[in-house]
Parts: structure tokens; sequence; C-alpha cells
């Protein structure tokens, strides 16, 4: 997101062939030049996009708020009722999954901020350290990341199975009776999930924090050495803090993430005892039996209120940096 | 580690010291086990399901066959829902990308006010989780009928419907980068084609697009990668099993057709196969995309 990432880096593909353009502000464009076949075209190619992208993701998003207050079975307009705050009401008071799953989506993003974060920029700052084979070891830890989550799912299920999983196997623990459910205890479940959740974070964490310490100035490091500091007062007073803009970008994603948090958990038990999270809520309301789209309306505005908070000040931020630049 | 001395510049002359031994130590053994989940699907896959239900998954084995990956290939038919992805797939990647730079060209170039209320809507939009608009898209989906035009004549449970959903929530995402990345270009270059009595659809396909490869692949190996792994919209979305991309079918193919955990390793390394490829061919279009839109979840 933040330009900051990706003018500074080399590795990045994309950057434009020509040289010297730093953002101008040019005060008028080029509208007086214009004919009216101009305008028309400039207008779709605007629009378009724009009303696709508004139509299904913010008008939904809207949808979701009002429907949040009425009660529907689906079936004509007509049945649309207000219902007030009833629909919160329930949900806050009586849905023995709700408190939990708010729970869970907090320890998912305790978990992936305190462990595979700090992990990811310790192997980003190891692997930046110009050594040999820095490509080879960047590819293993960033594969996890490529491969889609579903088959995330499936592949530690191999290892969390309790008759043929590897964890079992090799402290035999796949015997009946010595069983360590890993997948269906709900005492454990959430942090045999998170162990994957987690390896793949780590991966992602890493890519970016390379990212940015590629646009750490070697003069700095040099300037910091030659006064005697050793690696870790370099790396705390000197490269850390100018990984600000990085952290920023990191600790987002990382919030989106746990809200987000939905695949692996449907793959692997589909958010039964243990392992509910808000996203799984909404989901297993749409497609299960007894479909209530108010309340299901509902369980999203607590997530779109939450996600808003994070995002909204992010962004305006980033904008604002953006047109002082 | 604080014996290892910083300064990258240094390391060119400097022989090989312990700390940095130490260091290759500790990164191969960490690298294996990032690796070993993976692998041990891949030696699980290899066994035929005899042999392991016997002797256990942790033996030595006496026979490695890719029989489990034909098996899981065929019995599943599993080149239908690859062909199911690709209807889906290269749509939303081509759309999402002539929309989201026709947007970005727009706003780069000609209106400046607008710039950032757009550009804040859709990448506001991007970050959502996708559950916060799945109830009421799901009923819009619904409603939308479209006889003759979709097999199951709505929106619902049509490619169609899946490719709008990708294109609309990614463009967000590609605008954001491509406006940034059209705003370094020089100005002049456009505003000659203009006092030249050049169209705008002109300027725009002939000019500035050819100038934004580099940014259009390394955000079309992401989009590939992204929309062949997702696994939330079809699961929702679609209702018919037969509909499904692979991704989201993998959920029901493991319970019908892959009946024991060999196939089912066997059945999901199938479909991280494609990704594989795409990530080891064009690693530096992906690892830049994903950096130059670090905004991503």
């Amino acid at each position: 997101m933040t330009t900051d990432i990706n003018t500074k880096s080399p590795e990045a593909a994309a950057m434009p062939p020509s040289g010297p353009a730093p953002v101008k502000r040019v005060p008028r464009g080029h509208k007086r030049l214009l004919t009216r076949r101009d305008r028309i075209t400039l207008s779709f190619m605007a629009g378009v996009p724009t009303v696709l992208h508004v139509l299904l993701v913010w008008v939904t998003a809207l949808a979701s708020i009002a429907l949040a207050f009425t009660s529907w079975d689906g079936i004509g307009f007509d049945s649309i009722k207000w219902v007030g705050l009833d629909n919160f009401k329930q949900l806050f008071t009586d849905n023995p999954q709700f408190w939990p799953a708010v729970e869970h989506n907090i320890i998912w993003f305790v978990v992936l901020i305190l462990i595979p974060t700090p992990f990811g920029l310790f192997l980003a700052v190891q692997l930046d350290k110009n050594i040999r084979f820095s490509r080879v070891y960047q590819t293993a830890f960033f594969l996890p990341v490529v491969v889609s989550l579903a088959v995330t799912g499936f592949v530690w299920q191999l290892v969390y199975n309790p008759d043929t999983g590897l964890i079992n196997s090799l402290i035999g623990a796949n015997k009946p009776g010595h069983y360590i459910d890993w997948i269906g205890d709900p005492k454990l479940n959430l942090w045999a999930v998170l162990i994957a959740a987690s390896w793949r974070h780590t991966g992602y964490m890493m890519i970016l924090y390379l990212a940015g310490l590629k646009g750490v100035d070697p003069s700095l490091r040099e300037a910091s050495s030659l006064d005697g500091a050793n690696e870790w007062q370099t790396f705390k007073n000197v490269i850390f803090p100018t990984l600000r803009p990085t952290n920023t970008v990191v600790l987002v994603v990382t919030i989106i993430e746990a809200l987000r948090a939905f695949d692996l958990v449907f793959v692997f038990n589909k958010g039964a005892q243990g392992t509910e999270l808000l996203s799984i809520l909404i989901t297993n309301n749409i497609i299960g039996e007894s479909s209530r789209i108010g309340y299901g309306s509902a369980i999203a505005v607590v997530l779109l209120v939450i996600s808003l908070a994070v995002i909204i000040p992010y962004l305006i931020a980033t904008f604002r940096k953006e047109r002082r630049a | 580690m604080s014996t290892l001395t910083a300064g990258a510049p240094a390391e060119q002359r400097t022989p090989l010291r312990p700390a940095r031994i130490l260091l290759h130590v500790f990164l191969a053994g960490t690298a294996l086990a990032w690796l070993a989940p993976l692998l041990w699907a891949v030696f699980a896959a290899l066994r035929p399901y005899s042999e392991t239900s016997n002797k256990g998954y942790v033996s030595w084995p006496d026979k490695l066959t890719f029989d489990n990956f034909t098996n899981a290939f065929e019995q599943s038919d599993m080149l239908h829902y690859f062909g199911n992805t690709l209807i889906i797939a290269v749509p939303s990647v081509l759309i999402t990308l002539l929309l989201s730079s026709m947007v970005a060209f727009y706003v780069s170039r000609f209106d400046f006010r607008l710039n950032i209320a757009l550009l804040l809507v859709f990448t506001a939009g991007n970050l959502l989780p996708q559950q916060v608009i799945i109830t009421p898209l799901y009923r819009l989906y619904l409603l939308i009928d479209l006889p003759g035009i979709t097999m199951s004549g709505k929106l619902y449970d049509s490619a169609l419907g899946l490719v709008l959903i990708h294109v609309a929530f990614q463009s967000g995402f590609c605008a954001f980068v491509l406006s940034n990345y059209m705003r370094m270009l020089p100005h002049e270059l456009t505003e000659a084609a203009l006092v030249d009595g050049a169209s705008v659809w002109r300027m725009y396909w002939q000019i500035v697009l050819p100038l934004c490869k580099p940014a259009m692949a390394a955000l079309g190996t992401l989009l590939s990668i992204w929309i062949y792994n997702d696994f939330f919209w079809a699961i929702v979305l679609i209702s018919t099993g037969e509909n499904m991309p692979i991704t989201s079918a993998l959920n029901n193919l493991s319970g019908q057709y892959f009946t024991d955990p060999n196939l089912v390793a066997a059945g999901a390394l199938l479909t991280a196969i494609p990704t594989l490829i795409v990530y080891f061919v064009l690693q530096r279009q992906f690892v830049s995309g994903l950096t130059l839109g670090a905004n991503k979840g």
C-alpha cells in the first residue's frame, strides 16, 4: 500500500521505465483540451468500474446494516419487518456462539502479531544480510503463502489427524485410549489451527519486512557500526525505527487477516465448538438450514464496524501522507 | 546472534565466519521445518493406502508410486473442476486489469479532486472482510434473473456471478496500485498527445497502458493466484457441486472420492500444482506485486 515500499524497493519490477518523474501535482489536468467524445469515453472509463464496485461492495455493505434492523425470510420484499435492535439484543445476550467467536477473533490477532510477525521480521533481517542461498530460504518460507488456505487446511489435517496424523504417530497417541484429538477437542483445536495460520503468516510478514529493509539506507547501518554499535543495538536504534511505514502496513494486514480468518477453520471443522469465528457464524447462517437474514446481517455489522475502525484511520493517514508528497 | 557484525558491504571481503555458518544451519533447519508439512503430504500421497494402514504412516516405505495422484485425478474428474476455475479466473483477471487501469487512468490524469475520494472508496472496499457483504450479496444473486444467459437462470450458482464479485472486489486494490504507478509517468507524455489531437482512448490504450506493463504483469500474477485460491465466494455463491472451481470443490471431493488420507493428500497437492508453477515461473512478479500493494489482506 504505502508508496514508501514500492518506490524504495529495488525488487519491485513495477517501476516506471522513465526515471526522474516525481509526483508533481499538475493544477488542471488535461481537461480543457477534451472534445465531447473524449468526455463521454472518460465518463465510461471511470463510471463502469465504479458502479460495479460500489453496487456489489458498498451497497451490499449498507444493505447489511439496514437488514440488521429487520427480520426477513427472503421471500418477497413485503415480508421485511422492522424490528429495531432485536437482532443485536439477541446476538449479545442469547447466542452461545457469539462471544466465543469474538474472543477467538481477538486471540487470532494477538497470536499472529506476537509470534509469526516478529519471527517473520527476524527471518527477514537474517535474509537481508546478503547471504548465500537467500533465495532458496525465502522460497521455502514463502511457499505457504502461495498455496491456497484450503490446501493448507488439508495438509495440516494430515499432520493433526488423531489416527493417522504425523504428530500422534510420532508421540504414540494414535492408539485408542491415548488419543489426542487436535481437531475435535475444543480446548485444543483453536491452537492447532493457529499453528497452521502462523505457518502461513510468517512468510507473508517476512516478505513485507524484506521489502521494507531493502529501503533502509545502507549508510545508516555503516555509520552505526562505525560508532561501535553491535548488531542488536543497530537493529533496535537504527533499523527498526526506519521500518515504521512497514510496521503500520504489517499491523493493518494482521488485523484484517484476523478478521477475515475463515478458510482454514471451515476446512478443519466448519467452526465447530472451540473454533467459532465471526466470519464462520455469518456463513453458517447463510448456508445453514435456518437462514435468518436479519440476524446474519447483525453479525456482519459487528464485523463491519470493527473493520472500518481499523481501515478508515489507516487509509486517511496514508492518503494524507500521499497528498503531501 | 550478537556476535555477528552488521554491515552488508563488508560481507564480500570477509571469509566464512563461524557465526555465518551457525546462521546457515539455523536457516536451513527452519526452512526444512517449514517445508515439513508439505513434504509429509507428498510422502503420504506417494504411498499405497494398504501399506500405510498396515505399517502406520511413520514407517519406512516399501513402495512409492504415483497411483494416488492418478486415482485422485481420475476418480473425481478433476479436469472438469480445473476447467471451471479457468472459466472463472481468466475473465476475472483480464476484466479486473482492464477496469482498474481505466479508473486509474482517469484519476491519475484527469480529475485530481475526485482522485482521493474515489481511491478511498475502492481501497476501503477491498479491505473489508468478504463476510461483511455476503448476506445481502447472496440475496441479490438469488433475486437477479438471467434466463438464457446463465445455466441456473440466475446470477446465483453461475460462473458469471463469481466473475462479477471477483472483479468488483479486486479492482479496488488494483486501481490503487495502478493509479500510484501512473502518477509517476511524466505528465508531458499525455499532454503532448492531447495537443496533437489524440483521443482519450488512444492515449490510454497506446501510450499509458504499454508503459504500465510491469505493474500489470505483477498484478496479473497476483490476481491469478488469489482468484485461483479463492475458497469463500464459491462456497456460498455456488450451490451445484459440479459448478464449483477446483479450490472450493476440494471440500466436497474430499468426502466423496478421496476416501483415505493418502488420496486426500494427493488431491490437495494436485490442486496446489498450478499455483506453484505460476509462483516459481513468475516469482519476481508475484513478490513485487505483493509488496507494492502491501495493504492487501
